[in-house]
Formats: structure tokens, C-alpha cells, sequence
């Protein structure tokens, strides 16, 4: 019966589809027809009663796929997971009150990492809003903070023109995510359905390209450096600028380091690489910063977590500093050449200002011979005793060996995430998924699976803690519907690692609070999900259990590697401390 | 150091808590916000004025760019401009004598009464935000009930003019 039924609807959808012109839909139908008109086919959710005119929709028809989560927090996640590993809009589906605020974290998230979202949430009629009525919160309100734009729609007729600024604001300029509030009548309210081609914004309007006399100077500058770096952040990820990017640093030869999030916009393979900087970068990236004389910043944002102490960083460098959010800039370090504009157009525009023959490239052996005295600290180095407990590096090393650094990896938040960064050496952009700015424990495993639904035939590896899986592990029931073979590596320390390595550092080693007490026996938590469960105790055991991981395709891998507890994250520049004040080990 | 802003944004519902939203969420003070409809109906004009270093305000100004409902940011405090402010000042005078001393300080400071009612009065005041301050001074002998002002409005001198075109 239920098959004829939907037979039938499809085919009352095809009857109305001949005539669109004249055809009222309603306001769920045009939800529908305004996500296929963005290609939109994928929809993160979770139903609830301010959605169920859409949820009703979706279940009629078949051009967007709908996943299922366990949590509003996962839908995010996992959006990001997709947006950051595609380079598309992310789209997410809750409902009214507490599916709003459960999306609140990863919406923030995305803001701070400038992930392209849009999140449709439902609201209570409008008839309703301000009476306090059930499951109404003031979404628009809550996330103003923490959103590149958000729209309340109040009427189906502005529902169209509402999504398609949506997207087009989330996706250019500097992305971000952009909150779309439904109220319930709006999606019951009829229309004739057409979707505008232009998102008609005066007061929206991103500049893309550099300005000529910035980028002249700018080669200027470059032609007269003795000491120079570049910086470059997500941003080159999030433009697409990699080839650019590789393209400027082989021509200037000069040496390059990448921020956390922006891992594998240059390959970290290359000679040329210096490593991540910041306060869990490399002893020479962050030297070299220490001691340039031309820094040449790309789509990154001089975070704290990067520049330490700021009247003690890069004391001797003109800044340049490439950016498409003008804020952006001279927000934390005053830059001396600001370029607002594109990634990718910027660093075309200057290589090609460089080519032109007006300037000749500085020769930087000197300051290369410099930069491997510092390397030969060899800082991310560490010791694998084979007959003692596993070191958390190791396992990392060994997976990165093991998949050719060609991996999907995403992480969670806390010493493992710093470990992958340095040890995984990234050649390829959006293949490092992490949350970065806002730190956010929970992410990895839903983002992963945002990753795999998209990569469906890649590998996507999710590391993590203890600590952390904790936060969004619900998850696995997601992944077991929809089959996702996420391999989990969770280094498992038995204790939340990064604020117990800071509680050794500033607080006296007394661990308040960071001890994981009570830990659920993952293996058989992850076979109860229907998944396979490993656990892993000796280092001589890693490179096989790593192998036959790995060679389980078809099946979700929950591996529980038990670390050793007292390893902490090395080089550290403290809190307050400069770059060239590291602790080495 | 103080700063008077003119801001060109969208005539949507949100836009001012937008606005609002960003100096406390960024610790910066509004010390004054006026904002209505222009004359086009689709935008609002706002005149802000805060306090800050040079730093503060370039940050302050891209931040208000970077908000999708605003059309037009500009910095006042730098070019030639004309600001005014309206008061309504309620005072209780001392005694019956003193209303020569109220129109005295009107006829000075251009003040008119508005309301009164027995020894209460209420004035009517306009310029510049700091000829109210001195108007309020002038009166320090007489009990000051209740003061409301506008917060100064601004407007660039001669043929420029906040417009949509500017941002194009």
C-alpha cells in the first residue's frame, strides 16, 4: 500500500512539474525545489514537529538524500565534514527550539573555521513567535553572534530569494554559515514556484581582486627580502588557491610554513615545507618567523594560538597580508601591505608580477642554511621503546606510512589533533577536516562522516581520545545506518591529554578534573553499534593491527589504541610566551 | 578619542541588534546610536558615536562592512561635518524669579520652552552635543528633574553624501 501511495504522489508530482508556471506548491515543496535548484543533495538532519511539512516532502520525493543523525550537533559536524572536504555548501535540517540550540556548536564552529553552511531550522508559526510558545526559541537571535548572516522568513513568497542569498552568502567572499529560520505556516502556505537567478545583495559584495598598486609594492618588497617566510592559512584551502599558492613558492624559493588549518595546501612533503607553526609548530617554522624580515601572509588571521605574545612576534618583518575579509586584517598584527582580495587571483596576480622581468628574486641560500641549522632539532622527533607502552606518535606515524599520507583524516580536539598536524604530512588540500578556532571536542567522528558520504569510495580515518569521541559517539548508530567504514583511531591515554598536560605545565601537575574515570570498553560499545571493535596495547602490535584495519573496507572500525598517558605535545610555546621562547621536550 | 560613524544599512528587522551586537560583542562602547528610515524606505540611516584609538576604529569600520545588512560605513570624525543634537531638558526652578534666568540661558543656547506646569519646565534644545552639555551647566542652579537627548546626528559638509553608489 505505502509504495502505491508514493507511486502515485511522484506521479502527482510529475503532473504538476509539467506545468510550473501555473502550479501552486507549497512552502515545503518549494524548500525542496530551491535545494535541487542549488544542487543541494545532501541534508544533514533531524526531524521535530516545526519541520514535518519538509520532513513529509523529503520523504515523497528522491533528488535530496536526507541522513539521518543522532544529535543537532552531529548534522552540523558532519556538514562541515562534507563542505570542508568538497569545497560545496554544507546543508543542514533541524527543527525549532532545542534542534536549534543543539546546532548552535557546530554552527559556531563553522563561523570560526569559515566553513560554507547553510542551516535551515524550523520555527513555531509566526503567528506563535514571542508567546513563548513550545519549542520556540529566538534562533535568529541566538546565533547572530556566531553566523555569517542569518534570515527569518517570515512569508513563502521571500522563501526562494531567502535560500538563494543563503547560499550565495555562505559560499562567497569568506565563507561562513548562514541560518535560514522556516516558521511552520510558512511551509504550508501555497506559491507558484520560481527560483531567482540573482541573489540581488547591494550591501553584499566581496572584493575578489587585489589591488594592482598593493600587489606591485607588495613584489617590491619581495625582490628586497634577505629573510623571508610565507604564512598561509585555510583560507588558500577555502579559495582554492593551491596550485598558486605551490606555484609563488617554487618561483621565489622561499620557505613556507602552514597554519593548523591550512595543512596541505602546500605539500608537506616538500623541501620547501617547513612545517606548521604556532604555539605546537615546528622549532624552525616558528624561528624563522621570529627572524624574517618579509613575512608574506595568505588567508590566515594571526590567531593567538599562532602569533604568542604579540608585541614579541616577527619583530623584524614587514608584513604582507593577503585576505578576502578586510577585518581580518590588522585585527591582531598590523600589516604593512594589506591586500584584500581572493586567494587565488592575489597570489596569480603577484607571480605574475614577479615573472614579469622588473623584479629579480633575492637569493635566500643564506637564510635556507639557517633554517636546517634549526631543523636539526628535529622537534616533533620522539621515542618508541617496543617493549614499553605505545606511544601515541607512533601510531600516528605508522598510519600515516601505512596510507601514503593520501588519506581523508579528521580529528577531535586536544593533543591528538596537534600530533596528526605534525606527523601526518598532508600533500593534498581538504584531506586535514578539523576544528581549528573554536576547538571544538565532538568533531571528529560526524565530521567524518560528512567526509565519507561524500568520498564514499575513500579512506576516512577519524582520530581521536577518549575524551573526546565521548562527546558525539551517538554517532555510531549514524554510521552504522548508512554504512559508513570510518576507521576511528582512538589514542586512548586515559585522561583528557591536553588539559592534563597543562595542568603539569602551569598548575602543578594536580589533575583536576582531566582523569577519564569510568571509560566504556570500546570494543564492545562498538560492537553492540554493529561495528568491529580492536584493542591494542603493545607498540609491537600497531603496524599489524593498523593493517588489518585498514584492509576492513566494507566495515567501521572502532580501534582503541591504550597510549601512554604521560606523553605530551612538544615543541610548546606557553601562553604569553613569543616564538623564539619554545619549549623543546 | 571620539568618533562619529554614519552608517547606510538595510531597513530590515535585526539590522540594529546586528549593529548593537557587534561593538559588545567586540568590548567596544556605543556612547550614542540614532537610526531611522531615509527617505528611501528600504534604508536606515544611522549616526554612532563611540570612543577608540585609530586601531579600534579601522577594526570598528570593516566589522560594520563586514555585516551583510550594511550598505555604507563612513568615518565623520576626520572631514568636515555638521552635527546637532536635540535635548529635552525637565527642570524645577528655584523660585518664580527664575524664569528671566531660563530665558536668558534659552535665548543664548536657542532653547524654547516646551511644557510647563508650576515650577517644572521643560526645554527644548538644539546643537552641537557640547552647547547642551554647556545649556545644562548653565542651568546647575535649578534642580535637573530629567534629561533626554538624541545623541548627536551627522551629516558631511557640502555636496557628499552617504549613498548606495558609494559602495559599488
Amino acid at each position: 500500500m505505502l509504495s502505491v501511495r508514493l507511486l502515485s504522489n511522484r506521479m502527482d508530482n510529475l503532473k504538476q512539474s509539467s506545468n510550473p508556471e501555473t502550479q501552486e506548491l507549497n512552502g515545503a515543496e518549494i524548500f525542496i525545489r530551491c535545494l535541487v535548484e542549488e544542487g543541494a543533495t545532501t541534508v544533514f538532519g533531524y526531524p521535530g514537529g516545526a519541520v514535518l511539512h519538509i520532513y513529509d516532502e523529503l520523504h515523497k520525493q528522491q533528488e535530496v538524500d536526507h541522513i539521518l543523525v543522532r544529535h543537532e550537533q552531529g548534522a552540523v559536524h558532519a556538514a562541515e565534514g562534507y563542505a570542508k572536504s568538497t569545497g560545496k555548501v554544507g546543508v543542514v535540517l533541524v527543527t525549532s527550539g532545542p534542534g536549534a540550540t543543539n546546532a548552535v556548536t557546530g554552527i559556531a564552529d563553522a563561523y570560526m573555521d569559515s566553513v560554507p553552511l547553510v542551516v535551515f531550522t524550523g520555527q513555531v508559526r509566526t503567528a506563535l513567535i514571542g508567546n513563548d510558545a513550545f519549542q520556540e526559541v529566538d534562533t535568529v537571535g541566538i546565533t547572530r553572534p556566531c553566523v555569517k548572516h542569518n534570515i527569518l522568513v517570515k512569508k513563502v513568497e521571500d522563501l526562494p530569494l531567502a535560500v538563494k542569498r543563503a547560499f550565495h552568502i555562505a559560499g562567497t567572499g569568506r565563507p561562513g554559515p548562514v541560518v535560514v529560520d522556516i516558521p511552520k505556516d510558512v511551509t504550508e502556505q501555497s506559491r507558484v514556484f520560481s527560483y531567482p537567478q540573482d541573489p540581488d545583495m547591494r550591501s553584499y559584495q566581496p572584493t575578489l581582486e587585489g589591488h594592482a598598486g598593493q600587489i606591485k609594492r607588495a613584489a617590491k618588497l619581495i625582490a628586497k627580502a634577505e629573510r623571508p617566510i610565507i604564512y598561509s592559512g585555510g583560507g588558500v584551502i577555502s579559495s582554492g588557491a593551491h596550485e598558486e599558492l605551490a606555484e609563488f613558492t617554487r618561483l621565489t624559493g622561499f620557505p613556507i610554513t602552514n597554519t593548523l588549518m591550512g595543512l596541505g595546501a602546500f605539500p608537506g612533503t616538500d623541501p620547501q615545507f617547513i612545517q606548521m607553526l604556532g604555539m605546537h609548530g615546528s622549532y624552525e617554522a616558528n624561528m624563522a618567523m621570529h627572524h624574517s624580515d618579509v613575512l608574506i601572509a595568505v588567508g590566515a588571521r594571526f590567531d593567538d594560538r599562532i602569533t604568542g605574545r604579540l608585541d614579541g612576534f616577527c619583530p623584524y618583518a614587514k608584513v604582507i597580508h593577503v585576505d578576502v575579509d578586510p577585518s581580518s586584517i590588522s585585527k591582531n598584527f598590523r600589516a604593512h601591505i594589506p591586500v584584500v582580495g581572493d586567494a587565488r587571483k592575489v597570489l596569480r596576480a603577484l607571480t605574475d608580477e614577479l615573472r614579469d622581468g622588473k623584479h629579480s628574486l633575492p637569493d635566500v641560500s643564506p637564510w635556507w642554511g639557517q633554517i636546517r641549522e634549526w631543523a636539526k632539532k628535529d622537534s616533533f622527533a620522539y621515542q618508541q621503546d617496543m617493549d614499553g607502552e605505545i606511544k601515541p606518535q607512533y601510531v600516528l606515524d605508522q598510519l600515516y606510512q601505512q596510507t601514503g599520507g593520501d588519506a581523508f583524516v579528521t580529528s577531535d580536539v586536544g593533543q591528538h589533533q596537534m600530533w596528526v598536524a605534525q606527523l601526518y604530512k598532508f600533500t593534498q588540500p581538504r584531506r586535514w577536516i578539523n576544528s581549528g578556532g573554536l576547538g571544538t571536542m565532538g568533531f571528529g567522528l560526524p565530521a567524518a562522516m560528512g567526509v565519507q558520504l561524500a568520498h564514499p569510495d575513500e579512506l576516512v580515518c577519524c582520530v581521536t581520545g577518549e575524551a573526546s569521541i565521548q562527546m558525539c559517539i551517538q554517532e555510531l548508530s549514524t554510521c552504522r545506518q548508512y554504512g559508513l567504514p570510518i576507521k576511528i583511531i582512538n589514542l586512548n591515554n586515559r585522561y583528557m591529554g591536553m588539559v592534563r598536560q597543562w595542568q603539569d605545565f602551569f598548575y602543578d601537575s594536580r589533575y583536576a578534573m582531566s582523569y577519564m574515570d569510568a571509560l566504556p570498553d570500546f570494543v564492545k560499545l562498538a560492537e553492540s553499534y554493529g561495528h568491529v571493535g580492536m584493542k591494542i596495547e603493545k607498540p609491537k602490535d600497531v603496524e599489524p593491527a593498523l593493517r588489518e584495519i585498514l584492509s576492513l573496507k566494507d566495515r567501521l572500525v572502532f580501534a582503541d589504541f591504550i597510549t601512554d598517558p604521560r606523553e605530551n605535545v612538544f615543541p610548546m610555546i606557553a601562553p604569553g610566551a613569543a616564538h623564539n621562547e619554545m619549549i623543546l621536550s | 578619542m571620539r568618533r562619529i560613524l554614519a552608517v547606510l544599512l538595510e531597513n530590515e528587522s535585526g539590522s540594529l541588534s546586528r549593529v548593537a551586537n557587534l561593538f559588545s560583542a567586540r568590548g567596544i562602547n556605543i556612547e550614542s546610536l540614532t537610526v531611522t528610515p531615509t527617505p528611501d524606505e528600504t534604508l536606515s540611516r544611522m549616526t554612532l558615536v563611540t570612543f577608540g584609538d585609530d586601531r579600534v576604529l579601522e577594526q570598528v569600520t570593516k566589522q560594520l562592512h563586514k555585516l551583510v545588512d550594511v550598505v555604507t560605513v563612513v568615518d565623520l570624525t576626520g572631514q568636515n561635518h555638521v552635527e546637532r543634537e536635540m535635548a529635552l531638558i525637565k527642570l524645577r526652578l528655584r523660585d518664580e524669579g527664575s524664569v528671566d534666568d531660563l530665558q536668558r540661558v534659552n535665548k543664548i543656547y536657542r532653547g524654547r520652552i516646551a511644557d510647563v506646569s508650576a515650577l517644572c519646565y521643560t526645554s527644548e534644545v538644539v546643537g552641537t552635543s557640547e552647547e547642551i552639555d554647556a545649556y545644562i551647566a548653565a542651568m546647575g542652579e535649578h534642580e535637573l528633574v530629567e534629561v533626554v537627548r538624541t545623541g548627536p546626528l551627522g551629516i558631511a559638509r557640502g555636496e557628499q553624501a552617504l549613498s548606495i553608489r558609494q559602495n559599488q
